[in-house]
């Protein structure tokens, strides 16, 4: 059974999948929209020169070589050069591979059939969560950074709002295609493209998809020529092939040990590991570590409760963490008593070997039993204080100087 | 008086035969929350701990006069069983379970307001709400909460409510009703309506509001406020260092292109008059100062 909620009574929390934004390679987005008969270039992934050399001789010159990575700003950053012959594909690949796209290492190349472009248009298809709909955004000025369209011209950029449970009608979108200025000759193709585009925006429970340059080749045909897709990991239950893509997520060595682990767990900069149940206490606890002039090195939610088990889990991830020189625990009881908490992290101190003092608020439910039990133990590497700006103040001393902002 | 639900509310929970259906919905019957019926269409007929269950809610509506319900059903059948509620006319659906995908929680939203219209959702992935000393529907820690009033309190987070209803409480402050709107991109109950509801209760003289980072609640809250509240507010926004990009634990809870930033939700409160603490302890001490005042 799935669990409802995570280290709840009678629920290990490992069996329960944690879920980040699964964010797709440009042409694992391609290769969905082909899924759904969109018109996508052909093209194929390479790993090397050698790899990029026998694609291109299979898909035929001249090609794209794109380099696969979670940013944008490939073109600028020199990640997509066209290639006319198979000398330029193997010079062009092994500049690409190792380059460094704002903190992305490419390792992942894909070679793409060559496009003739006439006109570059811009669509996408995303959650309007103040309008609690979906929204398209569309403009027959694409192939530039959106924002940029945006703030010079923003009538060039033309919205529509889609009710769910009404879906994109032909009509509403044949009037949003002319609402974007597309020209008449390609208006049709265009707006079938964009109902394709938005049923497998649905169908694949994305939380964006966005096309950026959708173009018109010289020939007069519509082709998606880059993708953007970031699906909704809340869905895997309904779409089995997602759990491919978990191999190629772009997460610190941190983030994937922690979610190996089940837990809620987003690397940050700094010495102070913070421990904490609900993601509004970890945020406001990473919020404290600051505001007293400390640095938190993570942000890592163990949910509702704080039993042994999961604050083992926990406290194993940010001891691996060599940046790690003091540890926060802040924990409120709710239907959870002081009492539990206390036995949970006792008994997780003892089975792991931590490197770095922990300080340890605790508070809510039963609390003054839960700090009695806590107090036999209580060391120079277990500290209790207890409030939450106390604690926070305590484990920044403790992590010193590495701890402090610059 | 309070919002939402009081004394009378007669509750059915649908996945009572769970696990965590059963904990908690024996926990709020405990708590004297009226739990009248759970539902599981292949266990009608039987009950829990003397809670009869039925096959549909329209029949444990029928039997028992259920006015709200209380979804503790896995994720991939929270839309069809939050439909189910409403096609009953549940006044209130409380969904508890985490993980809802984002598509379903937009078509519920809108299904709700076009065909069911006198149906409120409050959820999905949302502590429930209480109103302390008369009705507890969800998973927060009753005995936390002090009845009576002046205070409302409606919360994103669910630890940091129950800091906030602990905090009040140590302080001797009671609390009205207090809701956990949860943490997900489309929840069915946003701030606005409990700032609403909360404005017209009599019994309300405050209200705590406790956001985090990501989307334009929290900004809208702030307008509603400037506008139509005359009642004093304390706020709180947690996320204030979070780095875009990153989900901190709710799915809701990102900074993306620039908005969502709890600079500018901070910003935007105190604009429209609210009272804004810098953390939880504060906006405690923000709210006991203003109860002081009334």
């Amino acid at each position: 059974m799935t669990p409802l909620r995570r280290d709840r009574r009678g629920i290990s929390p490992s069996t329960f999948l944690v879920s980040p934004p699964v964010d797709l390679f440009e042409h694992q987005g391609k290769e969905l929209f082909a899924r759904f008969g969109l018109p996508v270039p052909s093209g194929e992934v390479a790993l090397s020169p050698e790899e990029a050399v026998a694609a291109a001789a299979r898909i035929g010159l001249p090609v794209v070589v794109k380099a696969q990575v979670h940013t944008g700003g490939r073109g600028k950053a020199g990640g997509v050069k066209l290639a006319a012959d198979l000398d330029e594909v193997r010079s062009h690949a092994a500049d690409i591979l190792g380059l460094d796209i704002s903190g992305h290492i490419v390792r992942r190349l894909w070679i793409e059939e060559a496009s003739d472009i006439a006109e570059e248009y811009y669509a996408s298809f995303t959650l309007d969560r103040s309008a609690r709909q979906h929204l398209g955004m569309l403009s027959a000025e694409g192939g530039v950074d959106i924002e940029t369209v945006a703030a010079r011209d923003p009538g060039a950029i033309a919205r529509i709002h889609i009710d769910p449970t009404d879906g994109l009608s032909q009509q509403a979108c044949r009037q949003w295609v002319q609402a974007a200025r597309i020209p008449e000759a390609v208006a049709g193709a265009v707006a079938d493209a964009l109902a394709t585009l938005y049923r497998a925006y649905v169908d694949a429970d994305a939380d964006l998809v966005e096309v950026n340059p959708l173009i018109v080749t010289s020939a007069g045909d519509v082709v998606l020529l880059d993708s953007k897709v970031t699906l909704d990991a809340n869905s895997t239950f309904r779409h089995d092939d997602y759990a491919q893509y978990d191999a190629t997520q772009t997460r610190d060595e941190r983030e994937q040990a922690a979610h190996a682990k089940g837990l809620q767990y987003v690397g940050l900069e700094g010495s102070v590991g913070v421990i904490a149940n609900g993601a509004g206490l970890a945020m406001s606890t990473v919020d404290v570590v600051n505001q007293v002039g400390g640095r938190p090195a993570n942000f890592l939610d163990i949910g509702g409760g704080a039993n042994a088990e999961v604050m083992s889990n926990a406290l194993e991830v940010i001891n691996n963490d060599p940046a790690v020189r003091s540890i926060l625990i802040n924990i409120f009881g709710g239907i959870t008593r002081g009492e539990e908490i206390a036995n949970g992290i006792v008994e997780a101190t003892g089975r792991v070997a931590i490197d770095s003092p922990i300080v340890i608020r605790l508070d809510g439910t039963n609390a003054a039993e839960g700090r009695e039990l806590l107090e036999p133990h209580l060391s120079d590497a277990l500290m209790m204080e207890p409030t939450m700006l106390d604690a926070a103040r305590r484990a920044v001393a403790l992590a010193g100087a590495g701890g402090s902002q610059p | 008086m309070s919002i939402f639900v009081d004394g009378s509310t007669r509750v059915v929970y649908q996945g009572l035969t769970g696990s965590q259906g059963r904990y908690y919905g024996l926990l709020n019957r405990d708590y004297g929350t009226q739990v009248v019926a759970g539902t599981n269409p292949r266990k009608a007929g039987t009950d829990v701990d003397g809670i009869p269950i039925f096959a549909t809610v329209a029949e444990a509506a029928a039997a028992t006069g259920a006015t709200a319900s209380c979804v503790f059903i896995p994720a991939p059948g929270v839309r069809g069983a939050v439909l189910e509620a409403a096609e009953a006319q549940m006044e209130l659906v409380v969904v508890i379970t985490e993980g809802v995908p984002a598509h379903d929680e937009a078509f519920l939203f809108n299904k709700l307001r076009r065909d069911h219209p006198g149906v409120r959702l409050l959820g999905p992935n949302c502590p429930g709400i209480i109103t302390p000393g008369q009705c507890n529907i969800g998973i927060t820690a009753g005995h936390i909460a002090k009845p009576g009033g002046p205070v409302g309190i409606v919360s994103r987070s669910g630890t940091l409510t129950y800091q906030a209803l602990y905090e009040l409480q140590q302080q001797d402050i009671g609390v009205t009703t207090c809701v956990g709107i949860g943490g997900d991109p489309v929840p069915g109950t946003s701030f606005i309506d409990c700032l609403a509801a909360f404005e017209a209760d009599d019994e309300t003289r405050a209200v705590m509001m406790i956001g985090e980072i990501g989307g334009s609640a929290e900004e809208e809250a702030a307008e509603f406020i400037a506008e139509h509240m005359t009642k004093p507010v304390a706020a709180y926004i947690a996320g204030v260092t979070a780095p875009p990009g990153k989900k901190m634990g709710h799915a809701g809870a990102i900074v993306s292109g620039g908005k969502g930033t709890a600079a500018a939700k901070m910003e935007a409160l105190a604009a429209a008059g609210a009272r804004v603490g810098q953390n939880p302890t504060e906006a405690g001490d923000l709210m006991v100062e203003i109860v002081a005042s009334l």
